[in-house]
């Protein structure tokens, strides 16, 4: 039984990705197989951990939930899509380097599309903002204290930009 | 953990969604949000041979208020129930139950619908469709149905739909009362789990502070349970502590729940009598702070 | 060369930002499963359902059939192909293997390998293989499994006993009969693990022209490529580990023996590259990450005046199927069994048995958490039969500053610390005279309230001489690592490590102590990792072992380079080493500083100029540098007295709790740990692995389990039922810093890899039982869920 593949195809970091995918392709495993954009990281496969939290027409979602198909036309962002355009890390990705948020790193960049996501919303979030908008983010290596550091640097490095 | 292979369409529309599983029947399932159902697949615990995506039916997703009634399509999302101001003013006890439920990227994606029909015995907007006496409308190829939400959930996981049946929407009943209080809250082992034991409240006060209106439930396993009777004998009550202290007390002697992992059945009839007593004070004393 | 109080360096102490950072913000990062081969295969695995099953008869027909489907690999074949793996006690009749060989024993355990061409054609397959199993007797309870009639999950080794030993440090019975009072209780610490969130994975290709298996792997674990060959009747250098795959995580766990060569097979056998990723099923329930399962029961004798004079621990612990590492993990706390305390003798009886759950393997500690936690139960009993203060009951009983190094009873000296000063800092940081007013306050007001305190020992430095302490047989006494420091012709530094890093920034480590001996700036130094075939020996980041001796290799080969270019300026100027001032890579003569070479003239001299060299000295510029653990390389007594761990780190957690009365749910409120691990290298490094460490141990203390049915299935295999704490569980987390140095390292540095997660659980108990003590109630378990408190409070309110 061959399964049938489908056309799919996603903007990715704003630029198209096609391919042809079986139905069952989740999109994490698009994005790091097919796209080769192997920095949205696979933990649990079933919608706990955050590892593999993109943006999804700028919202994050888990990317092991969806499936590749349910993608297509959308457009999808990850970490490596978030640094600024001349490739120099954002304000957030250098307050991670800064505060040391991260050690092993697998978390780093669902944790990083979930804090973007955040100060997109909210400049100036307190700590319990950060704490909820990464509850969704599992991390074994940080305690997450040097996390919420580093996504309140990030604000107040962002709000001094404005 | 990689899903059984399945095949799939997209449906624009209820009516296509209603031809498709007249279609596909029981081999077909319908997908959402895909936040409860795709782990199921992952784990290969469901096998659906065909799922029919209905994230792109623009008339399962629309809001509408009647001066009686709140109507929200299935495919309605929950981060959009949480922000929708008009919403938090009329149906305050579901962006209460949201709070509780998963994180933001849960959110981001979970429907109203999905969360209903998926019908996880511990799930909070379960129970909130429980508690407001909601109606759950169900669409197929032959016509519309109409099923109480207090009568919809059947056993864990198990809800009155058959195979060719879509929950097109959900119809709540609108509280004009102007002093009106409500409130969800549950014990889960961590914020976003699901509950050990949630209960919701809202009533509804005259101007002398007499309960004129109550509606209560608890989910404890199996189901989540609209405590009618008990609610019903809080009106006309002032809603003292006292009072409240013998419906949370009734609440635990009436709820029959699991044991599981997490929990005993003690510890949950226990809890179920806590929680009751908790949400009837908080919605007590937000319908009090109103005018 | 050691400083104190990390004064005096240039890099060494201050802020630096981790030079591994950038690529893992980037999304950048190099993990097992980002490595894609030309032509590579998948594995999925098909796992017994049954705790204990002899496997009849396999038929994969079916499974062969499904598309994609490249092999399907039995133990049958597999056991006869390869050697056992290594049991780290003497029980060479408990054979484990990477797949069931003949009997399943466990539920979970790996029985069949599929091979395909995507890992989701090899899961349909994998559905697909028919097993037939005839299901035998089990036992799951470890207190039963040293019963006559318990059913024997080796029936070739005889029993279900794996270790024991009673070992007696000191005048145990006089010190108890002299004592005025005892006391004596049990301490559960329940299976958990720290559960990284990448799981293990391993892509093996076999180099048939070259005769080498090329391994990459998220591995963490001593002698790994050693291991790995042998059990594959391979020479070692038929293996080439390649340590410059980033790991995610491993606290401990990813030992991953098992799945390199079941992999390694594979690929040599089929010619193709295969890689195994686990998904999080196999990875939960038969990846062999489970960590200490162990019942303590102790008994204290101790004066009215709360001094302790002695201790009774047995301690029994349920590696489940399987050993290979887990029980020496009953071993290790011997070098630090009485805790931060002037206790003056010790019986100490581990016992380690076999059942039919899940094997472990070992665990961010090594066992040291669950001995703290029995420990700081200990006294904080003692404390509350007496009436005293728990704070006042550890001041009379810690080691006094004065008293360094100390000897304990099992044979184990503590170089330096500090701990009174350490504990003051503690709580003036946590405000602790406010906090018990804040305490009895909620009180008052009804409230179930509690401050729990921790003094803690970590052990650090890796010298694993519970290996020939637990096994006679073994005879192994080198605990050694290595850096090879190389300047190149452009004059760029680069330092070569010898082993994997998960997450401890052992690249940013290298750079700062090569930087701080040849004064040059550590942004500046490259470091790489060398793979198996060229790397020095290396033991790998276990036991907080690596800011001391990779550390120390490091500056011990930068050393070796800055001798020679000092040598190298000296023969230039014609006069001795002692009269050459080395600055920031330049050297000069003493009081006539126009003669001078520089750094880039110096590199010049070395590379090219080989009549300018002086006699004796190697062309080029690099060194070496080799070493052995300090205070290692001994056998122990035959009393089982040893020098374990060259240096103790010390942490005093402070923590405040109130708990609902009516649900039973603990809420942490303040959380601030002590901490001295000597000189701090990096301290945001530290700082993390601290943060990280309270983390793991507030999930040890409050979530995590691995709980097991009576039917031997493991009901925790997700992560819906195996929970680990948020963002929103971890409170904030505040650390304050002493310092005292070790006088056994280059810089007076000790290691503080388990940092936190070995006082975090014993502190979290101490507060919710303060915050039951009203009530008359205790729970001695861990983990303490809502339910498990709102039990102790339902008992004790009627």
């Amino acid at each position: 039984m061959t399964e049938k593949k489908h056309a799919v195809a996603i903007e990715v970091n704003g630029m198209a990705f096609q391919a042809e995918v079986p139905a069952r392709l989740t999109l994490v495993d698009f994005l790091r197989d097919e796209a080769r954009l192997t920095g949205t990281h696979v933990g649990c496969e079933h919608g706990i951990c955050g590892a593999c939290s993109v943006l999804f027409d700028s919202l994050p979602v888990r990317a092991c939930l969806m499936f590749a198909w349910q993608a297509h036309g959308h457009k999808v962002t990850t970490v490596e899509g978030l640094a600024n355009p001349d490739g120099s890390p954002s304000p957030l990705q250098d307050s991670f380097c800064e505060t040391h948020a991260l050690q092993c790193g697998y978390c780093t960049p669902g944790m990083i599309v979930a804090a973007h996501a955040l100060l997109e919303e909210n400049r100036s979030p307190s700590e319990a903002d950060v704490r909820e908008a990464i509850a969704g983010n599992l991390c074994r290596c940080t305690g997450y204290q040097q996390i919420v550091d580093a996504v309140q640097l990030a604000a107040r490095r962002l709000g001094e930009t404005r | 953990m990689k899903a059984a292979p399945f095949e799939f369409a997209r449906a624009a529309s209820l009516a296509e969604a209603c031809a498709l599983l007249a279609r596909h029947g029981a081999d077909a399932k319908l997908i959402a949000g895909g936040q409860s159902l795709v782990p199921m697949m992952a784990m290969r615990l469901a096998r659906p041979a065909f799922l029919i995506d209905i994230n792109g039916a623009a008339d399962m997703q629309g809001i509408e208020f009647s001066a009686e009634t709140i109507t929200l399509g299935a495919a309605v999302r929950q981060r959009q129930i949480e922000r929708d101001a008009s919403l938090a003013a009329r149906l305050p006890l579901l962006g209460k139950a949201l709070r509780w439920v998963g994180h933001a990227q849960t959110r981001n994606r979970g429907t109203l619908g999905g969360s209903i029909v998926h019908a996880d015995p511990s799930a909070e907007l379960p129970l909130a469709a429980c508690v407001l006496d909601a109606t759950l409308l169900l669409r197929d190829t032959a016509g519309e149905t109409e099923v109480p939400a207090r009568e919809f959930m059947l056993a864990p996981m198990v809800v009155a739909i058959t195979p060719d049946q879509c929950l097109a929407a959900v119809r709540f009943p609108a509280w004009t009362e102007a002093r009106t209080g409500c409130a969800f809250d549950e014990v889960s082992l961590r914020q976003g789990d699901f509950a050990i034991v949630g209960a919701a409240a809202q009533i509804a006060l005259d101007a002398g502070g007499k309960c004129v209106r109550a509606a209560l439930g608890t989910s404890s396993a199996p189901i989540p349970q609209a405590h009618a009777e008990i609610a019903q004998r809080l009106v006309g009550t002032s809603l003292d502590d006292a009072v409240i202290a013998d419906a949370a007390a009734d609440v635990a002697r009436a709820v029959e729940p699991d044991a599981d992992l997490h929990a005993s059945a003690e510890y949950r009839r226990h809890l179920a009598g806590v929680l009751a007593k908790r949400v009837l004070m908080a919605a007590r004393d937000e319908a009090r702070g109103r005018r | 060369m050691s400083a104190a109080a990390g004064t005096g360096f240039r890099y060494i102490g201050k802020k630096r930002r981790a030079k591994e950072h950038p690529r893992f913000t980037a999304g950048h990062g190099r993990f097992v499963a980002d490595i894609a081969l030309p032509q590579m295969k998948h594995v999925a695995l098909v796992t017994s359902p049954y705790a204990c099953a002899r496997i009849a008869r396999i038929d994969a027909a079916k499974a062969h059939a499904v598309r994609g489907c490249i092999y399907v690999l039995t133990g049958k074949e597999l056991c006869a192909a390869v050697d056992p793996l290594l049991v780290g006690v003497d029980a060479p009749l408990v054979k484990r293997f990477p797949l069931a060989n003949g009997v399943a024993r466990y539920a979970g355990e790996w029985v069949v390998a599929v091979v395909a061409d995507s890992r989701a054609a090899a899961e349909d397959a994998a559905e697909k293989v028919e097993i037939e199993y005839q299901p035998l007797p089990y036992n799951v309870d470890p207190e039963k499994a040293l019963d006559a009639a318990a059913p024997l999950v080796h029936p070739e080794h005889g029993s279900n006993l794996l270790y024991q030993r009673e070992f007696v440090w000191g005048p145990v019975a006089e010190d108890f009969a002299r004592a005025a009072q005892r006391l004596s209780f049990r301490a559960r610490w329940h299976r958990s693990a720290t559960v990284p969130i990448e799981t293990f994975g391993v892509l093996a290709k076999w180099d048939a022209g070259r005769g080498i298996l090329d391994v990459w792997a998220s591995i963490q674990m001593p002698k790994f490529p050693d291991q790995t060959a042998r059990a594959l009747r391979l020479p070692g250098s038929a293996v080439r580990v390649h340590f410059d795959v980033d790991v995610g995580g491993s606290y401990g766990v990813k030992r991953g023996i098992k799945h390199a060569v079941l992999v390694g097979y594979l690929a040599k056998k089929l010619g193709f590259p295969v890689r195994l990723i686990e998904d999080r099923l196999e990875n939960m329930r038969g990846g062999d990450m489970h960590g200490p399962d162990r019942i303590f029961d102790l008994e204290v004798a101790f004066d009215a005046d709360a001094t302790i004079r002695s201790l009774k621990i047995r301690a029994l612990d349920d590696v489940g199927a399987y050993a290979g590492r887990a029980p020496l993990q009953l071993g290790k706390p011997v070098g630090a069994i009485v805790g931060p305390y002037r206790i003056g003798s010790v019986a100490y009886e581990p016992i380690c048995v076999l059942t039919n759950k899940t094997a472990q393997e070992a665990v961010r500690g090594f066992g040291q958490s669950p001995t703290n936690f029995a420990l700081e139960t200990a006294l904080d009993r003692v404390a509350r039969h007496l009436g005293l203060d728990r704070v006042e009951v550890r001041r009379r009983n810690l080691i006094r500053k004065h008293e360094f190094p100390y000897l304990i009873p099992s044979g184990t000296t503590y170089d330096s610390g500090d701990y009174h000063a350490v504990l003051d800092k503690a709580l003036a940081a946590a405000g602790y005279a406010e906090l018990v007013a804040t305490r009895d306050a909620a009180r008052a007001a009804g409230k179930l309230a509690g401050i729990g305190i921790s003094t803690c020992l970590e052990p650090s430095g890796g010298n694993s001489a519970f290996e020939p302490l637990f096994n006679p047989k073994n005879e192994t006494t080198t605990w050694m690592d290595s850096c090879l420091v190389r300047v190149d012709l452009s004059g760029s530094i680069t330092g070569v490590m010898n082993t994997s890093s998960a997450g401890q920034a052992h690249e940013t480590l290298v750079a700062t102590c090569v930087g701080e001996i040849l004064e040059r700036d550590p942004a500046s130094i490259r470091v790489v990792r060398a793979d198996s075939l060229v790397a020095l020996p290396s033991n790998s980041p276990v036991g907080s072992r690596m800011a001391i001796m990779l550390g120390g290799a490091a500056a011990g080969a930068a050393r070796k380079v800055r001798a020679r270019l000092i040598a190298i300026a000296a023969h230039q100027f014609e006069c001795s080493v002692e009269d050459i001032e080395y600055r920031d890579g330049d050297a000069s003569l003493k009081g006539a500083p126009s003669r001078r070479l520089s750094w880039d003239q110096l590199v010049e001299i070395a590379h090219r100029k080989f009549h300018l060299l002086p006699p004796g000295i190697e062309p080029g510029l690099q060194e070496k540098f080799v070493w052995q653990v300090p205070t290692g390389g001994m056998l122990p007594t035959p009393e089982g007295r040893i020098q374990m761990y060259p240096c103790t780190s010390f942490e005093a957690h402070l923590v405040y709790v109130e708990i609902d009365r009516d649900t039973g749910r603990p809420s942490l409120q303040r959380y601030v740990c002590g901490h001295d691990c000597g000189v701090m290298i990096n301290p945001d490094v530290v700082h993390g692995m601290t943060y990280g460490g309270i983390a793991h141990g507030i999930g040890a203390a409050l979530y995590e389990r691995f709980a097991y049915s009576d039917t031997g299935q493991l009901q925790s295999q997700t992560f819906m039922d195996y929970l680990m704490p948020s963002a929103i569980e971890v409170p904030a987390l505040r650390i304050v810093d002493h310092c005292t140095p070790s006088p056994l390292t280059t810089f007076g540095q000790k290691g503080s890899g388990e940092a936190g997660y070995l006082g975090a659980p014993a502190a979290i108990a101490s507060a919710v039982n303060d915050a039951l003590a009203p009530l008359g109630a205790a729970i001695d378990e861990l983990p303490m869920t809502p339910h498990d408190i709102w039990k102790q409070i339902k008992k004790k309110l009627r």
